[in-house]
Formats: C-alpha cells, structure tokens, sequence
C-alpha cells in the first residue's frame, strides 16, 4: 500500500494561499451543523481551542481528556509566552518575519505554506485571547507588552508573568466550559483512548478506558480530532507532564496514518539537572531567562571553587562568545548541544558535572534585584524549592532536557493525516517546526491549529464526504474493543518481576544515550537492538497487579510503555535513515569544523513518513518533498 | 532545612478502594529516602515496592509535577499540599522532614469531592462553578485589536493575581466548611476587573454563586484557611469583590425576556 502524501497546497503566491483556500473551500450550512458529531481527543490548547470553536458553530463536540478535569492538559505548563507577528514594539516585525524565522528556527525542514498560515493567524490569537479575559502583562500606558525569546531578534513574545500557558489554557477551558454549559459540548474526563475505529476507509469513532472503572467506552462521530501531544516522556525523563504519552497518536500510526520525522525531538536548554536515579521528571526554568541570564561554564577543568569566587577572566560565556549576534538567546537546539559540548570536555559544574551556569548577577547589577524579581520571581522560587539553592544569590545550575517533540503524525495543508477524517492538531502533528521549534511557537500553533485552521478545515471535510450511518455497535467498534481487552489480559496475565516503570526507564537510557542530542550510526544501531531485546523482555517480564475492575494506574502505565517500547524503535530508525544533521537531530557524522549541523538538502528536503506494515514487518519509510518557493535555503547562522 | 542524609519515614496512608468501601489509614516504613526527592517521588518508591510485593499500589493524582496543572492534593499530616508557603504536593521537597519522622497522608476532604480511590478525589464540582459563568462569551473571531481596550497594569496585575488559581481545590479541602469562595471569587475577581469581563459580571455572579451552593460546597465564614493554604497565594480579598459583585447583582440585574423576532 503506498500513502497518499499529497500536502494539498493551495496554488498561488504564498500570503494568498490560505484566504483563496477559505474562499474555496466547502462549508457546511449552519442550520446542518447540528447533524454533524465531532470527537477531540485531548484538551489542551489545541483540543481545547477546537472544541471550543466547534461547539460554537454549532456542531456537536464529544470531548475527551485523561486528567480529572480538561483544565489540567499540560498545555498548562508552558511558562514564556506565545509569539505573534503584532510589530507592537515598532521594531521592524512583520508576517513575513515571523514566517522567516519559524522556517529557519525549524532548519529548512517544515512546509512554507503551513508556516506561512501559521503567521498569519498569530495576530488573531492574541485578540481572541485578551477578549476572553487573558491577563497578559502590560506596560503603565495599559497597552501589551512584550518580550524576546530564543532564534529572534525582534521582541514578540507576549505572555502572562511565567504561566502563560496556564493563562491561555484556562482561556480555551473557559471558553470549553461555555460549551459545556450549552450542551454543545459533551466532556469525558478520566479518558485514556486506546483506539481509533475506522469504517469504510475513514476514520469514525474511538475506544476510550474509564480509568476510573475500569471500562472500555465506544464513541462515533463523523470525524476525529486528536490534540493529543508529544510523544516526549518516551525518554522517561522530560518536562512533559506523568499523564502525557503516545499511545493515542500510536494507535492512530498502527491504524494507517502516517507518522512523520519521529527523530526530531527538542532538547530545551535551560532545566533543572538530574539528580537522583528515583527521579520521576525533568522542570524546566523557561527560556526567558535568557533574556538577562547569562550562560556560562569555569575555563578551567574540574573546578572546585563556588561560582561567585571564579573571577570574571576565568570565566568562558560560550554562547556569547560563540554567536555574538545572538549570545545567551540562541536557538534551543545549538544552546543545548553547546551545553553537551561543554559538560562533554569535562567543564560541567555542580556535584554531576552534567550542567551549567544561569548566572543573574550582572542582571541584578544592572536593574535591580526588584526588577529582576518582578520578571522571574515565580520562576526564581519554584528553582529554589526544587534545589535549595537561591538564584538571586548563586547562579542556577541547568542541563538540557527532553521538551518537545516536532515530529508526529502527518498531516496535509488542511491538517487531515493519512486517514481521512483524522485531523491531528498541536503538538501532535508535525507540521510546523521543522527540525527545531523556536521558543514560544508552541501555543502559538496549538491555538492556530484549533481557532483558525481546523473549523474551516473540518467543515470542508464533512461538506465534501458523503457520511454512511455508523453506529457504535458496528463491527469496526467491537473489533477495535476486543484487541484492546486482548492486549489489557496479556497485560495482567504476564505477572512478571520488573514493573513498567522499570522498563519505561531502561528505555529513557538507550533513548537519551542514543537518540538523543547527539547520534551516531552505531549508537543507533545499539539502540535499535536494545529496545528490541527490552519489548521482548517487557512482554514476558513485566508486572502488572490488579484487574480492570477499577482505578488501576499501574495497568494504565503498562500500556503506555509498551507503546513507548515500540515509538523509541522507529525514532532510532528515523534517526538512522536520516543521514544529515538539522535542527535537533545531530549526526556526529554529519558536521561542520566547528561542530554545527550540516544539512543534507540535496537528499534529505523532505518529511520521512512512516507507514506501519504490521507487527512482524518494518515499517515502510515514504517521502514528502519540501518545496521551497520563497525562502532561499541556507546555512543557518546565528553567529 | 533539615535533613542531607538519607532517611527511614513512617507512613499512615489513607486507603479506599472505592468510593462506596470504608476506607482506613495503614501504615507503610519507606527507607532510604533522599532529601532531594520530591514527595511524590517517595511515593513513587513505595508504589513501587507495594507492586513488586504484588500489591495494589496508591492511587493518587498528579501530573505535571511543577506546580502548575493542580491536578496534586493530599492532606499532609492534616493540611492540604502539606501547609508549606505557595507549595503544591509535587513541589514538597523531603528536605524538609527528618529521620524517623511520622507523616499522616490523607485525601482531600469535602463533601463536594467524593473519594475515587485512596488519595485521588473527584473535583467536577470545580468545573460545574466554572460552566455557571467563568468566562467571557467572546466566540472565536470576534475579537478587536488586541491593543484596543487598554488596562491599567496595576489593573491587569490584580486580575493576574486571581487568575493564577490551579483549580487544585485546597482551599475547599482546607475550610471548616467546605466552602469553594476562594477559587470561585479568583475567577469572578479576575472577570470583573478585566473591562471584557466586566460586561457579564453581574449575571456571573449570581450564577456561579448559586450553581456553588447546590453541589455540596459550605459558605464563607472568614476562617481564611484557604487563603493560608492556597499554593498560589490567592487573598481573600477576592472572596470580598465577588460577594461585592454579587450584592450589587442581586439588587440590580433583572434579566428580562424579550422577544428577539424573526427577521
């Protein structure tokens, strides 16, 4: 079977494209909405923005999410803000600008149309987020203020304190619970879906567990929405939330969509260290820090002194020495492979030697602890409470972490992935970023996605599809349901001798030794093999107590894994095949003299999409050639 | 700052299986507990113990582990996230206990949150206040410029003060009464200072507060335990705009029906 790759690109200069596409495209009548029945499957921004959105034109929302309440999506936790093309500060920003960045910022591997959109609409979020009552910070005159962040040199970051995400989230939630209060929309908390049905070729409910009783729920609909995430806690160690995993998106993979560039995963420069092996996550300090923080490591090998005792000429701040034009906000992805590089020759600091300075000391200097205190107080104390350590006196000490993943699920211009009637959004799908995501550009596409993209999207889609009559009681359902019982009683039936957990982290180490800042082919290979060995263990070693009869989180871990188990294989392949370095996927092969990425454009300008051929066949790597119509492809240089 | 050295904790641990089960405290010793664990990651410890012992683990919730999702709760030798200054269970550090030290965990307690299971609870009721009025009804596309309606900073300062609630529900755990003012007035507050909250403010008001008062929450008697427990340092003086809010509503806002007619 071969996929149908077809990004459907609307024709016509690039800022036209999407207007003529919203020009041409179907729309449902409002008064037949009401016949139509959408699932979202998550409530973040990007789930959260579309049901929303949906519920108000009128369609009938059945959403889902696995936390207790739809306010908690990790959506949440995003602490630095949200990117707009607003050119508020006057200081030279644009459209176009923001486009140039994101492309760049992304390596040369994201579709200009889909970047081009996304900067387009950038403008209405901030609009639509400050009508629903969002309180981002201001200056004294009442108007927005605004803020830089990493991969830019112009300031258009808005955000709230260091919770914008919280903020914007709890805009889409309230936005959500409008709904709900309408009866538009339907909510299922405690939700975890296992599965995606799909009849007669297109993609019509899903399979969810009650984690509260045990039990496994049908739902159908018309079409599918998953805004389900990254796929980062596959290391096991990241900042992505306990809850967030791939097994929805996997399941979709395994049902016939496309899954695109796994390999490209962010590693974010600027957390909190590891310090324990009972270490359950990684936190992030937000990249805003940047913004006075200054980077920096001891010139001198195993030094033993505080920092505040190594004078200033003994000092190597090596992203200002290393990219003057951008300093301490370089990119996240060369930001992080400096810090390797650094830890790597044995100039880490602290008690692992596997972390850096965040120094605010000439910050302070400067404006004040006050000052500095009003930026990043709340970041100042949740460092300080995790560490015992006081920034405002020490330098924090930080390491990259697992943050994001750019990769997931394929999806065309319209956001719809190889099956039709499954539009993935947010995090969840690949389309943006490219090979590295700038800092702030993740709520921004995930409220892009869910606002102004997919309620045009998905109307076209129902307007264009001629819908059969399924009812959950279909085969389609019951099948799905049954493979799902099968694979919960091998679960429970192995009553092994390690637990999931266990297994989640022997798999975080060859992910984050391998296939993680830096790879190489035999690292990979090494990888590849290890998880194999490490599947077959789990599935005749693992131990999972309890039953299905109620709230049994061990059970909802074990699936999780064992997806997990499965996604870190094929990241490995994608890493493998992938014989050029770009944006977070380093090649040690693959450099330039003074170890930054080198791109293989001749080969490899194209998304790698990943079909699934069945449990005892690799999956099958297709191409989507990127054309590049009004960006010059380059070496990126942030010197 | 107590500890650097590894510890042994006694546990009581409040098990349930159900919500319709009695449940009880049992007893649990963990060992070799590092200071620089969070809380959760010594229950991480135990839970694991407990399933290698081929037991059921503790359910409990938590997700985001950085103090911002709200999903974490848990009395902790009887308050709520511990009573530790702006600080979520997630962020409690074992730093801050000792060797040999006793620690009393239990659930949330209201009769708004029925128990699930063990420590998880169930706070719905937290989003049926918010569908009551919690938002702005400015559907997508509508919006003006955003710089349109300017804000006087201190303004949106204390709107933001009140918006940073996590919906965590300590406050409701923590009062004698049960009562949810602290995380409602947060919202109402919030609303009510922003000029586009304004507009639905009165209705609001007396929605939230009378859709609060049928799902099991207790009234505000001034104890101000949850502004003492509140992780995100939410005053009170929120409770006192939204009941502002809500005497000027119940004197004033008359929602009259007219017929719109069709066109």
């Amino acid at each position: 079977m071969s996929f149908n790759l077809d990004p459907k690109i609307p024709a016509g200069p690039l800022s036209e494209k999407w207007d003529k596409h919203k020009f041409e495209m179907k729309r449902v009548n409002p008064a037949n909405k009401r016949k139509y029945t959408v699932i979202v499957v998550g409530t973040g921004l990007a789930g959260g923005s579309a049901a929303a959105t949906l519920a108000e034109l009128g369609y009938n929302v059945l959403s889902f999410c696995i936390q207790d309440t739809p306010r908690r999506a990790h959506s949440i936790a995003a602490q630095g803000g949200i990117n707009a093309a607003k050119n508020y500060p006057n200081d030279g920003d644009s459209v176009k600008n923001l486009f140039y960045d994101t492309i760049k910022g992304g390596d040369y591997r994201a579709r200009e149309a889909n970047v081009y959109r996304l900067a387009q609409v950038s403008n209405n979020i901030i609009d639509q987020m400050v009508s629903q009552g969002v309180p981002f910070a201001r200056e004294y005159g009442g108007y927005l203020d605004n803020r830089s962040f990493g991969g830019a040199q112009v300031s258009r970051t808005f955000y709230a304190r260091g919770q914008t995400g919280q903020q914007l989230l709890l805009g889409a939630y309230s936005g959500m619970m409008k709904m709900v209060a309408k009866g538009k929309i339907k909510q299922f908390s405690r939700r975890e879906m296992m599965d995606l049905v799909v009849v007669n070729g297109k993609a019509r409910g899903i399979i969810v567990r009650n984690l509260i009783t045990g039990e496994l729920e049908r739902y159908a609909a018309d079409a599918v929405l998953l805004c389900t995430g990254g796929y980062g806690n596959v290391f096991y160690l990241s900042t992505n939330a306990k809850a967030s995993n791939a097994s929805a998106a996997w399941r979709c993979y395994k049902r016939g969509a496309g899954f695109a560039n796994p390999c490209f995963t962010q590693i974010h420069p600027t957390c909190i260290p590891v310090h324990g092996d009972y270490q359950s996550k990684l936190t992030l300090m937000s990249e805003s820090l940047r913004n006075d923080g200054r980077v920096w490591v001891p010139k001198k090998k195993d030094e033993t002194r505080k920092p505040a005792d190594i004078p200033e000429d003994e000092r190597d701040y090596y992203l200002e020495r290393i990219y003057p034009s951008f300093g301490n906000l370089a990119p996240r992805d060369v930001s992080s492979r400096q810090a390797k590089f650094r830890c790597d020759e044995g100039l880490g600091v602290g008690p692992t030697r596997q972390a850096v300075y965040l120094d605010f000391r000439d910050a302070i200097k400067r404006d004040g602890k006050e000052a500095i205190a009003g930026r990043y107080g709340n970041l100042f104390e949740m460092y300080e409470r995790i560490t015992a350590d006081n920034p405002y006196e020490t330098p924090m000490m930080i390491y990259p972490a697992v943050h994001y993943t750019m990769g997931g699920l394929w999806v065309d211009y319209n956001l719809q992935s190889t099956i039709p009637g499954l539009h993935v959004l947010g995090e969840a799908n690949f389309s943006d970023h490219g090979a590295n995501r700038l800092g702030a550009s993740a709520l921004m596409q995930g409220l892009a996605d869910g606002y102004f993209v997919a309620p045009y999207t998905i109307g076209n889609y129902l307007a264009s599809n001629p819908m059969e009559k399924v009812t959950t009681e279909d085969k389609a359902f019951k099948d799905a349901e049954e493979a799902v019982k099968l694979q919960t009683s091998k679960l429970l039936g192995i009553k092994g001798k390690r637990t999931a957990t266990d297994f989640h982290k022997a798999l975080g180490h060859y992910m984050w030794d391998y296939v993680g800042m830096s790879r190489n082919e035999a690292g990979l290979k090494k990888a590849i093999d290890g998880i194999r060995k490490l599947k077959e263990e789990f599935w005749s070693d693992v131990n999972v107590p309890g039953d299905t009869s109620n709230f049994n989180i061990e059970l909802h871990t074990a699936a999780r894994v064992a997806d997990f188990l499965e996604l870190g294989e094929l990241m490995a392949l994608d890493a493998l095949e992938r014989n050029e370095s770009c944006g977070g996927h380093f090649r040690e092969e693959y450099q330039t003299p003074d170890n930054e990425a080198r791109r293989d454009d001749e080969h490899f300008t194209h998304a790698a999409v990943w079909e699934y051929t069945g449990a005892n066949s690799s999956p099958v790597r297709h191409k989507e050639e990127l054309v590049f119509e009004n960006v010059k492809l380059a070496t990126r240089s942030y010197k | 700052m107590a500890s650097t050295q590894n510890m042994t904790l006694n546990l009581k641990i409040w098990r349930q299986k159900n919500n319709s089960s009695e449940g009880k405290l049992v007893d649990y010793r963990v060992e070799n507990v590092s200071p620089d664990m969070s809380f959760l990651e010594m229950i991480d410890v135990l839970n694991n113990q407990l399933v290698m012992k081929g037991e059921e683990p503790i359910a409990f919730d938590h997700d985001c582990r950085e103090g911002i999702c709200g999903m974490c709760s848990m009395m902790i030798d009887g308050k709520a996230h511990g009573g530790y200054k702006n600080t979520t269970t997630c962020q409690v550090h074992m730093r801050l206990y000792k060797d040999g030290d006793t620690i009393v965990i239990e659930p949330f307690r209201a009769s708004a949150f029925p128990i699930v299971k063990d420590l998880a609870v169930d706070r719905s009721a937290i989003d049926k206040v918010m569908q009551a009025g919690g938002y702005v009804t400015a559907n997508t596309g509508n919006a003006p410029d955003a710089n349109a309606i300017l804000i006087p900073k201190p303004i949106a300062d204390e709107a933001m003060d009140a918006a940073a609630c996590i919906g965590c529900g300590a406050c409701v755990a923590s009062c004698p009464n049960g009562s949810g003012m602290l995380f409602m007035g947060a919202k109402v507050s919030q609303l009510a200072l922003l000029p586009q909250g304004a507009v639905e403010s009165p209705k609001r008001a007396l929605n939230m507060v009378h859709t609060h008062d049928t799902l099991g929450f207790g009234n505000c008697t001034n104890h101000a335990e949850c502004e003492a427990t509140c992780p995100k340092g939410i005053s009170i003086e929120h409770i006192a705009r939204m009941n502002r809010e809500y005497l000027k509503a119940a004197f004033t806002y008359h929602e009259k029906k007219r017929s719109e007619g069709a066109g």
